[in-house]
């Protein structure tokens, strides 16, 4: 679980939000200070847009296709492991869906 | 690792429980491993394409919503069985419209679902290396 502004939030057992509903800015930044980052807009452009592609289809996307849509949607200089890689060091598909309270994605282990 | 020609075959309606959702999980995780991936839908797993589902009346997942995105994990070949759809009294244009972008064709936009007939449908069965039931 996970204690924001003094709410408890309940998580799985890697950190996962269990309700995505439960979700808000508080929470992503509070899960990216405890791995002491600092969220800037181009970490919320990827959050952004990893929310709209859960609500559009219901699909924590993998690595590779996170990449490939970044890449499509938001211009080919974002759409590159480096860049992704650079904000999110433990993994863009994991670490980002997590801040952005999605559920693991599916396929990543 | 050689490729394998592995099929994924949909029976069921899209609300038969968990099935749907599962079949669409494999199918996910087999697509990161690079094989030539197909899916068929056939008897009452056509149900699953038809547009204009409300899973959310029965707080289930919106299997033809998350179809949309196959395309972004290079599944390009959905076949769907036309007499399954005959025998129900449906039709192509009550499907999801499924994209893909094809890289034999420049990358365009291109219909991921094709109808098939009952018998080339079982002869593509027969030349699978995989064929999962769900």
């Amino acid at each position: 679980m996970l204690e924001v502004n003094g709410r408890v939030y309940p998580t799985d057992e890697e950190g996962y939000l269990e309700n995505i509903s439960d979700w808000s800015e508080a929470i992503a930044e509070a899960m990216a200070a405890a791995d002491d980052i600092k969220l800037s807009e181009a970490h919320w452009d990827i959050l952004r847009f990893l929310r709209e592609y859960y609500h559009e289809y219901e699909i924590a996307p993998a690595v590779r296709v996170l990449t490939k849509a970044v890449g499509r949607r938001l211009g080919k200089d974002k759409g590159n492991s480096k860049y992704l890689y650079n904000l999110f060091p433990d993994g863009p598909g994991k670490q980002a869906c997590r801040y952005a309270g999605l559920p693991k994605p599916t396929g990543c282990v | 690792m050689a490729t394998k020609k592995i099929m994924y075959i949909n029976r069921v309606t899209p609300h038969s429980g968990l099935t749907a959702k599962e079949s669409l999980d494999v199918v996910l995780i087999g697509a990161a491993f690079e094989q030539d991936v197909a899916l068929a839908f056939i008897d009452d797993g056509v149900y699953q394409l038809l547009k204009d589902q409300q899973p959310e009346k029965t707080g289930s997942r919106h299997v033809a919503k998350s179809f949309a995105a196959l395309g972004d994990y290079d599944v390009r070949k959905i076949y769907v069985e036309q007499e399954s759809l005959d025998e129900r009294g449906l039709s192509e244009a009550d499907l999801v419209d499924l994209r893909h972008e094809n890289p034999e064709d420049d990358y365009r936009d291109t219909a991921s679902i094709r109808l098939i007939s009952r018998e080339k449908l079982a002869r593509l069965f027969g030349r699978q290396d995989v064929l999962f039931n769900f």
